[in-house]
């Protein structure tokens, strides 16, 4: 630290006669030791900086500006045409069909992630269970998160296909007497699906939240125990109250992630059938890749980023209110 | 002296120096882009680029390879920055975009200035006049029927007409043991079940969904081929779950004795023999209507190659689409690829192939390529948006006739861009 805070200053022994006296070491050089001990902490985020700029902001300010030209990539000399593709991409009744999609898909996902998260979550933590059960059972809970999204889709692709698993047993349970098509009816495709993410998604929920637990102190339980109150209301007084800020925390996080979800739903329904399962990724997709429409996918993504940002906020606020 | 030994020891350097520049200089790289390399095997495409070289010192190719969706979005990003490799893999629904854009360039002079004789050619593809693709190696798309299924239902000929293919279809479905008669996947991720599975039946017939380059799908033959699948499936005779069902999906059935029929790709003759050795299956051409006596229209997929025109190595680029176009390298790529050629004169050998290659290679003869969304604009947009129009006429939400007009308006919004 020092090293480099003399490197930075000018005064390394390298740089500066060892016997020079330090005020006029000060004075050496293009700037002053006030500007230059201002710039320090500039220069110690640069390489940040830099990388962000350039994997991220550099990115993001080509995606806006290609929002707001006619035929970006596809043309030579694309025109601006300001906010032309955004009035395109709003006037498209199947983007406002994506958009109501993608929160159902997104607000299901996180409520039910949260609630299977924290239903496994207390089950571990609970010392009713056998301590070599609760060691099958977390490795057991957490299989879906180590699949990849292509593992997962092919998973419930086969568990839901009309001669698959899942029919059979409802069939054998008389619970259907048709082979329901899971994926490939308007009715039940986006049920389908967010049951997959669900699924993929609520170990993020159980691991945090099981942590969380672990680390509530035993004496608040015995003190409500004194008091009088029964389990319900120590879960509702003690546990809700100490793991809110993880559920916050991780509940935006998810909210942020799922609106952005793209390959469980590609590999799954493609956005199909008809429209039934289009989000906004798979929309965005569509347009740039199917349609080299890359204004509009442009416009879009914009539109996505606004929407993730706009969480980002929330949680960002949160984040400084803790 | 030991000055003189110095300078004649700097000169043999520099001389040598200066050969190597030269030869350096006179070494051409051109990049050949492509997802056909892991689709042959291994080695089989490097092998005929070396004879190549062999054959041209001082060209050298390099194989850009990969999977058909990176190479295809390898090959747009290429295209919008102007870093398109010299040759270039093409499929048909990319061309028209790709021409449009600039990307590819036409070839017509280069075969002028090499006095190309155009005629050995199988199929050019020309956009606005322009010759921009030739399909090196065509894949045809026959109907394969499980001849187990068939005998067990009391079929004993191959189906040549529409009328026979439903009769065929309606006997060999057996609902309660998970047997059907077809299969038909029109899942959106890739469309082209639209183009192998739905359009083939129009083309087969000898009709066309175009008239005078545009759209013209509320013919009486588009809208009689979405009656006819429709009625199938009224029928009960496909495979649940057409609408999440990928081509992949549709030869697994096959593979495993669900279905009885489908139309599909030669090219899987091999995966279907790897996966269930005992299955016991014929082809023959796509039925037609009633009636029809015409030649068959062959649905095809196709290997296209053509010319970057960002390329400054046209002329060494062109030697290479030369070559592979040779009738005897174009016959040897196909033998190995499992393909028909795109030179006329072409005799790929299927001596060492499935026999049913050969019964292939008849019907490839007797009938004509038909693929009418080579060259199309947005080939694949255009798939898509009446895979949507055919979903919502078999969920009910429309009638053929509905579902064509549906289209037409939509393509006719594509094709005025």
């Amino acid at each position: 630290m020092n090293s480099a805070n003399d490197i930075l200053m000018g005064t390394h022994a390298g740089m500066q006669k060892p016997s020079a006296p330090k005020s006029r070491l000060r004075k050496q050089g293009m700037l002053s030791y006030k500007t230059k001990k201002r710039l320090v902490p500039f220069l110690y985020v640069a390489p940040a900086a830099f990388l962000f700029s350039l994997l991220m902001l550099f990115p993001m300010i080509t995606v806006f500006r290609y929002s707001l030209m006619d035929g970006a990539i596809m043309k030579k000399n694309a025109v601006f045409v300001g906010l032309q593709n955004y009035v395109t991409i709003f006037s498209d009744p199947v983007f406002w069909q994506s958009v109501g999609q993608t929160l159902y898909f997104t607000v299901m996902s996180v409520v039910f992630h949260l609630l299977i998260g924290l239903a496994f979550a207390l089950l571990l933590n609970t010392q009713r269970i056998d301590p070599t059960l609760r060691s099958i059972l977390r490795v057991l809970y957490i299989l879906p998160w180590l699949f990849t999204a292509v593992i997962i889709a092919i998973i419930w692709r086969l568990l839901l296909d009309p001669n698959g698993v899942i029919n059979s047993i409802l069939i054998a349970l008389n619970i259907v007497d048709f082979k329901v098509e899971w994926f490939s009816s308007t009715k039940t495709a986006l049920h389908a699906l967010t049951f997959a993410n669900i699924w993929a998604g609520y170990p993020l929920y159980m691991v945090s939240l099981l942590a969380g637990l672990q680390g509530i102190p035993k004496e608040l339980y015995e003190a409500a125990g004194i008091d009088g109150a029964n389990e319900v209301q120590k879960f509702r007084y003690i546990t809700i109250p100490q793991l809110m800020p993880i559920i916050i925390s991780i509940a935006l996080l998810d909210f942020i992630w799922t609106m952005q979800v793209f390959p469980l739903v590609w590999m799954t329904t493609g956005g199909g059938p008809i429209h039934a399962t289009e989000v906004l990724s798979t929309y965005t997709y569509k347009l740039a890749f199917s349609s080299y429409e890359f204004s509009l996918a442009s416009a879009s993504a914009i539109c996505i980023l606004i929407m993730s940002m706009s969480v980002t906020y929330f949680y960002i606020k949160h984040q400084k209110a803790r | 002296m030991n000055v003189r030994k110095y300078l004649a020891t700097m000169k043999s350097a520099a001389a040598v120096w200066a050969l190597c520049t030269t030869c350096a200089f006179a070494e051409t790289n051109i990049e050949f882009i492509q997802w056909w390399e892991p689709e042959m095997p291994a080695g089989a495409l490097r092998g005929i680029m070396d004879d190549f070289e062999a054959a041209n010192p001082g060209i050298k190719v390099k194989l850009v390879s990969g999977p058909y969706s990176s190479t295809r979005d390898q090959i747009v990003v290429g295209a919008a920055s102007g870093t398109l490799s010299d040759v270039v893999g093409l499929d048909g629904a990319w061309v028209n975009g790709l021409s449009k854009q600039g990307a590819i360039a036409s070839m017509d002079s280069l075969m002028a200035d090499a006095k190309y004789d155009q005629s050995q050619i199988a199929d050019i593809v020309k956009v606005n006049g322009q010759s921009v693709m030739f399909p090196l190696a065509s894949f045809v798309y026959p109907v394969f029927v499980n001849l187990d299924m068939a005998k067990a239902a009391g079929i004993e000929t191959m189906p040549t007409t529409r009328t026979e293919f439903a009769a065929a279809a309606k006997k060999m479905t057996n609902a309660d043991k998970n047997e059907y008669g077809w299969v038909l996947p029109l899942a959106l991720q890739n469309p082209g079940g639209i183009q192998n599975d739905v359009m083939s039946w129009v083309w087969a017939s000898g009709a066309s969904m175009l008239k005078d380059g545009q759209p013209d799908l509320e013919n009486e033959a588009v809208v009689g081929t979405l009656e006819y699948i429709k009625a199938l499936q009224d029928d009960g005779v496909i495979s649940p779950g057409i609408f999440a069902k990928k081509e992949q999906d549709k030869v697994e059935e096959f593979v495993n004795g669900r279905v009885g029929m489908m139309v599909d790709s030669l090219a899987h003759i091999n995966l279907i023999r790897e996966r269930n050795a005992k299955l016991n299956f014929g082809i023959s051409a796509l039925p037609a209507v009633d009636g029809y006596t015409g030649k068959r229209g062959l649905p095809y997929a196709s290997w296209g190659i053509g010319i970057s025109d960002s390329s400054e190595h046209k002329a060494e680029a062109w030697k290479l689409v030369e070559y592979l176009m040779s009738p005897e390298v174009n016959g040897r790529l196909v033998s190995i690829a499992n393909a028909f050629p795109g030179n006329v004169n072409a005799k790929p050998d299927f001596s060492k192939s499935d026999p049913l290659f050969e019964e292939a290679f008849k019907i490839f003869q007797s009938g004509t390529l038909a693929n009418e969304f080579v060259g199309l604009p947005v080939a694949e947009d255009l798939m898509r948006d009446m895979n949507v129009e055919v979903q919502k006429m078999f969920d009910g939400q429309q009638t053929a006739k509905e579902a064509a007009a549906n289209t037409q308006k939509q393509w006719l919004v594509e094709f005025a861009k």
